[in-house]
């Protein structure tokens, strides 16, 4: 199973990390930095698959292309504000943390403009 | 993914050179010299991780149609 893979590599990076944080902080943050895009990289192959199986679903039913699309966009960028969100927050920087949430809700929030769009429209149509 | 894995440990491996690089010039007297040597270190994992970061996005745009 790849969990335990991923467990060791991340207790053993943790170590190093916290081995090194001590003299160079900067290369401790390089540590925690580049084993989280490790650990993405090795998973991502099967959330890959999941997606593919959603767009199927989604094309058996005939939804709209352009709601799943989004909430893709969505989840993608709510998962990269997230990852440089929590990298800054470790670094000691919440200033900027919690700039990187601002700037991800605002565009999260420009994506949904859309979608909320066509729903006022199904609602008024619905309405006699 | 081995590939991978192998950069965290050269990236440790860099920290602890210039760590202790650092410490013995500083003993020497040169501190210049040990500031010099810490931010070449920082460079050189600065290289190595940046193209691992830009590997992340390019995944990420591709993965979530995120053009």
């Amino acid at each position: 199973m790849e969990i335990f893979q991923i467990v060791a590599i991340a207790i053993v990076a943790t170590v190093l990390s916290v081995l090194i944080k001590h003299q160079k902080p900067e290369i401790g943050i390089y540590i925690s930095l580049v084993t989280g895009i490790v650990v993405f990289i090795f998973v991502v192959a099967k959330l890959q698959s999941v997606i593919e199986i959603l767009n199927q679903l989604a094309n058996k039913i005939n939804i709209d292309d352009i709601y799943l699309s989004t909430i893709l966009k969505i989840v993608g960028i709510a998962y990269i504000a997230e990852f440089g969100a929590q990298v800054c927050k470790d670094a000691g920087e919440g200033v900027i943390a919690s700039k990187i949430e601002f700037a991800g809700k605002v565009l999260i929030m420009v994506m949904a403009v859309p979608i909320l769009v066509s729903l006022m429209d199904l609602i008024i149509n619905m309405v006699p | 993914m081995l590939m991978n894995v192998d950069l965290i440990f050269k990236i440790a491996a860099i920290g602890i050179i210039v760590a202790v690089l650092n410490q013995v010039l500083i003993r020497a007297g040169r501190e210049e010299q040990a500031m010099m040597t810490t931010l070449v270190g920082i460079v050189v994992v600065l290289m190595m991780v940046i193209n691992l970061v830009s590997n992340l996005f390019d995944t990420v745009k591709t993965m979530f149609r995120l053009y």
